[in-house]
């Protein structure tokens, strides 16, 4: 008889469902039971670099949108280092590089503030243009989705950038990119996820 | 800027089929929220194997108690007291320790604290109804909670999940990002069920079924479910280099 591999398999993924508040941001469900909820600050005072913020919507296949959305981002610092024991150099005390967003329940807008990442070292030495990772979960969906967001004003680097060049069809690569406007001082990003539909967003098996 | 590569072994691929699909036409609300082209694969890079790390100064050592985290003093909330534990492995049945678990439920009725949720079941004052942990040096973990009621819910006019808690988990990179459902063994809703069922193998919903586990409860005071969670595996140094491509 042939041998056993052994391998425990993946716990399968269920949808996190209408009420993923109480669990990841109490305070959103309407009560307060943590002394800090998690994920607020992505960069604190002492992280380098410039001070963005990126806000977008999350539309679903019939346009409207989605407005029980809970959002992970996860992203190195303005020198391209992640806060990780793995990846070699240092993080300024203070940067997580990772933060939780929900969507209004009213307009289904979100937003965080964080600092422009610099530059990634990926694979085999290409180097990976600015992005921010983000993780995407809402009732109806099944398994968590994955996208980045790259920005408008690296268009150097975004063109020699390995990922997004991974994606074949040149139209969709203007999904992973937000766009960059100054608001009174306050330079925002905008970046629309459509989860299906025209113009849905390019989402990565990772 | 670094320049030095990421000394680090990839993950494992996730296995799509044992995971539900994006479009599930029985749980509705996934025909309008799943992408219809395919997902763009992609070798793992810093980004994906690294993640967010949590230290015990981000959470309160009572936080696990769901018991006690939002009863008044000298309460606690009606229903079956139960412990909820287990370990959290990877693929290659390694411990994953010091990560994140984070809970949520419904309380005995059925209901839960969210103002979205206008259930008739009663809310119980003594129950805040969510709980977080981190698991120790062998990856274990353990919550003290009550049995969640069944729900309906609009998909079907008379669809009900079974008793369940949501569970999230972090592992040690973001690629191993993990957000599921608990069952119970022994509930007849789990196979009717159009959320457990997207699951397409039925082998990867008996995963999801927490085990009565007698040895572990306190006789006379709280009965015990175990529930291990498999985040990804990764490789073994071994294939390194070739990660780097030398
Ligand atoms: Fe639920």
């Amino acid at each position: 008889m042939q041998q056993d591999l052994n391998y425990l398999k993946e716990t399968p993924s269920q949808t996190a469902g209408p009420y993923v508040h109480i669990g990841l941001a109490p305070g959103a469900a309407g009560f307060q039971i943590y002394e800090q909820e998690l994920g607020q600050e992505i960069a604190g005072p002492n992280a380098k670099g410039e001070r963005i913020r990126v806000e977008g919507l999350v539309i679903d296949g019939t346009g409207s949108p989605v407005k029980d959305v809970l959002l992970e981002a996860w992203q190195a610092n303005a020198a391209g280092i992640y806060a990780h024991r793995e990846h070699p150099g240092e993080t300024e005390e203070g940067f997580r590089g990772w933060g939780r967003v929900i969507t209004d329940f009213e307009t289904g807008e979100w937003g965080f503030d964080t600092i422009k990442p610099g530059p990634v070292m990926g694979r085999n030495g290409q180097m990976m243009a600015p992005h921010i990772n983000l993780w995407i979960v809402a009732r109806g969906i099944n398994t968590g989705l994955n996208t980045r967001i790259y920005f408008d004003d690296e268009a150097a680097a975004n063109a020699k950038d390995p990922v997004i060049n991974l994606v074949e069809w040149e139209r969709r690569r203007a999904t992973l990119i937000a766009k960059r406007s100054d608001q009174e001082g306050q330079l925002l990003y905008r970046f629309d996820i459509r989860l299906q539909g025209e113009d849905e967003t390019v989402f990565f098996d990772i | 800027m670094q320049d030095r590569p990421l000394q680090q072994a990839e993950f494992y691929q996730r296995d799509r089929r044992w995971h539900p699909p994006a479009y599930a036409k029985d749980y509705k609300t996934s025909v309008t929220r799943s992408p219809q082209f395919p997902l763009i694969s992609l070798e793992n890079t810093a980004s994906e194997i690294t993640g967010p790390t949590f230290g015990h100064n981000d959470l309160n050592p009572t936080d696990n108690d769901l018991l006690s985290n939002f009863a008044a003093a000298g309460q606690s909330p009606i229903g079956e007291r139960i412990i909820v534990h287990g370990r959290v492995l990877d693929e290659n049945a390694r411990p994953v320790p010091e990560t994140l678990v984070e809970i949520w439920q419904a309380n005995a009725s059925g209901r839960y604290r969210h103002k979205k949720d206008s259930y008739l079941g009663a809310l119980d004052p003594n129950f805040g109804g969510c709980g977080r942990t981190m698991t120790n040096a062998e990856g274990y973990y353990y919550f003290r909670t009550v049995k969640p009621g069944a729900y309906p819910w609009r998909n079907w006019v008379n669809d009900w999940r079974p008793a369940h808690i949501h569970v999230s988990v972090f592992g040690t990179g973001f690629a191993q990002r993990l957000i599921t459902q608990l069952y119970f063994e022994g509930d007849p809703l789990i196979a009717r069920c159009p959320i457990v069922n997207t699951i397409p193998d039925p082998a990867a919903v008996d995963q999801l079924i927490a085990r009565l586990d007698m040895n572990a409860t306190i006789p006379l005071d709280t009965i015990a479910y175990k529930f291990d969670i498999v985040l990804r595996g990764r490789r073994s140094t071994l294939f390194e280099n070739r990660l780097e491509g030398n």
